[in-house]
């Protein structure tokens, strides 16, 4: 469980997170989704008291982070930034984490061996694969056992037997209570994991609901309509808060009505429909629509200062 | 690469101890032993510490027949003996940085204080463990550069002293506790400039280019100022003779001593404050 409050953070005179406020809960797999640079990494750095927060206030499991006795037990985190010594061997960087707990070897080699690495365990971290990078640091996070798991872009750099693999593992963390917590760029990889949504854009939380309610919620009114008499029925139309887009010669797709509005409409002027069909946008159209403007702003600005 | 773990076989964890600083140590020596830099600027400063009193000790003896009496009268079997320690410092002040701007400039620090989010553990398991090794390594060391020079110069009875003598067995030990004191007066540098090169350029500044610069001053400012230097002080530690110009070891030792406790609450004070 991860609870934040009014949390903010400033690096200079960007704001990095503004306001936010969130609960992570057990049992399900939270994504948060938000553009490059729109605060996903500091909030987790905030989490783990990496950074202090300029105003506001972030607990896990009831405490700040720093206030546990076994932090490791309480979170394991991938952060996206590098965090190991690419001199020191996966083992090694593995076991001096452990030791930190009194947790013994045995359960560093189970580690190892959970997230494939045995046959490189004693080679030097720093000529890993991306990927390879990257399960190490699942194998970082899960060392402690941790009631709350919190991943920053976890399939970054993984092929698709490991994004498959990840994807399994979330649920399989969620399902046996654990909080999880997982940050993505990429809405259609969420779509797959996650239960519950937070989108961020520009250090604000600009969404907050379960990934079905998301989906339906930003979607907006999409219709396709096929009609003998396209060009009759996109003057009928026509209107200020209203786009059509001729698809095919006898198709159209309307944006700012519903298909019930649409059919009346058609009726009342007595043109013929054959199709009259309400579209859902896929998760991608709906992040981008929701976060557009913040991805406009970015693209002004330089980039994301990171400490 | 090959075999991921079927899911659902994610193992549970029996027991899982709370963050103790004896366990934060054990974890610092893990990654201390297990970084090649480690190695290498150990072997170096052992190697240094012994091979150049050996060297000057063959040296010496060859071309004593060829000195005059008052270079001969210059010579003095300390000089020998600790003569690696001047040089050996170098590579154990830059281990010292790295132990801590290695974390910083690799990422590392992000994972040491997500284990250790109260931070001032691994500061002081740092410190504890990497004096500790210098330590046992510097002792043997100087040791053995004394006692090898001396076999080399008894060959040609020259240069004799002896660990009874009076002040010999201070400067010889006090060699090794002088490198171990300038290696963690480094590492607490490198904690509170987190950069490797600004860590190494902060120690060269304050040990080789400020004592020289000192000569600029009018003299007796700088005869009442040079004696409290960081590098004057605990240079003291290692030196035979003493004047009214320097301090004795022992306060010249304490003097290093608590400038390298300043450096590091300097260093446990902005580690707490500053964003990692």
């Amino acid at each position: 469980m991860i609870e934040a409050a009014a949390l903010t953070k400033d690096y200079g005179d960007k704001r990095a997170v503004d306001d936010l406020s969130l609960t992570v809960r057990p049992g399900i797999v939270t994504g948060f989704l938000g553009p490059n640079g729109s605060g996903k990494s500091t909030t987790m750095r905030l989490i783990l008291g990496l950074d202090a927060p300029t105003a506001g206030n972030v607990t896990v499991n009831g405490k700040h982070y720093r206030d546990h006795a076994a932090p490791l037990h309480e979170v394991g985190a991938l952060l996206e930034a590098r965090s190991l010594h690419g001199g020191r061997s996966a083992y090694d960087h593995l076991l001096a984490l452990a030791q930190t707990h009194g947790i013994g070897r045995s359960r560093v080699d189970e580690l190892i061996d959970l997230v494939g690495l045995r046959e490189v365990a004693r080679k030097r971290a720093g000529k890993f694969s991306l990927g390879m990078g990257q399960r190490l640091g699942i194998a970082s996070a899960l060392l402690g056992d941790p009631s709350t798991v919190m991943l920053d872009e976890p399939v970054n750099g993984l092929d698709p037997e490991g994004i498959h693999w990840m994807r399994n593992l979330l649920k399989g963390l969620a399902a046996e209570g654990r909080t999880v917590f997982v940050s993505s760029h990429l809405m259609s990889e969420m779509a797959l994991t996650a239960d519950h949504l937070i989108v961020i854009g520009r250090g604000r939380k600009i969404a907050d609901m379960t990934t079905d309610e998301f989906v339906s919620q930003a979607s907006g009114n999409v219709v396709r309509v096929r009609t003998p008499q396209a060009a009759e029925l996109e003057a009928q139309l026509a209107g200020p808060d209203v786009t059509v887009k001729p698809l095919e010669r006898e198709l159209l797709e309307v944006r700012g009505l519903t298909a019930r509005q649409v059919g009346e409409l058609a009726a009342a002027k007595q043109i013929v429909l054959h199709e009259l069909t309400p579209q859902q946008a896929s998760l991608e159209e709906a992040f981008m629509t929701l976060t557009r403007d913040d991805v406009e702003f970015k693209a002004a600005e330089p980039e994301e200062a990171v400490v | 690469m090959s075999g991921y773990a079927g899911v659902g076989t994610i193992p549970r964890l029996a027991h899982t101890g709370r963050v103790t600083q004896a366990r934060v140590a054990l974890s610092e020596w893990t990654k201390l032993r297990s970084l090649r830099s480690t190695r290498w600027s150990l072997f170096a400063a052992v190697l240094l510490t012994i091979g150049f009193p050996v060297l000057f000790a063959f040296v010496t003896s060859s071309h004593w027949g060829s000195m005059s009496p008052s270079e001969r009268a210059d010579r003095h079997p300390l000089d020998i003996a600790l003569a690696g320690v001047n040089v050996s410092q170098l590579a154990v002040a830059v281990l010292g940085v790295l132990v801590i701007t290695g974390e910083y400039s690799t990422g590392m620090i992000r994972a040491s204080f997500s284990a250790v989010p109260k931070r001032l553990p691994v500061l002081w398991a740092k410190t504890l463990v990497f004096a500790a090794v210098t330590l046992v390594l510097m002792v043997p060391s100087v040791l053995a550069a004394f006692y090898a020079s001396q076999a080399i110069l008894s060959r040609h009875h020259i240069l004799q002293t002896s660990m009874s003598h009076p002040g010999v067995a201070r400067s010889v030990v006090g060699g090794a506790v002088y490198v171990v004191l300038v290696g963690v007066f480094a590492l607490g540098l490198g904690a509170i400039v987190r950069n490797t090169a600004g860590g190494i350029a902060t120690f060269a500044g304050i040990f080789f280019v400020i004592p020289p610069l000192m000569n600029v001053l009018p003299a007796s400012w700088n005869t009442a100022i040079s004696k409290y230097l960081p590098s004057e002080a605990a240079r003291q530690l290692f030196s035979l003779t003493h004047d009214s110009s320097s301090l004795s070891p022992l306060w010249g030792g304490l003097l290093f001593a608590a400038y390298c406790a300043v450096v590091i609450a300097l260093a446990a004070v902005l580690l707490l404050r500053r964003d990692t």
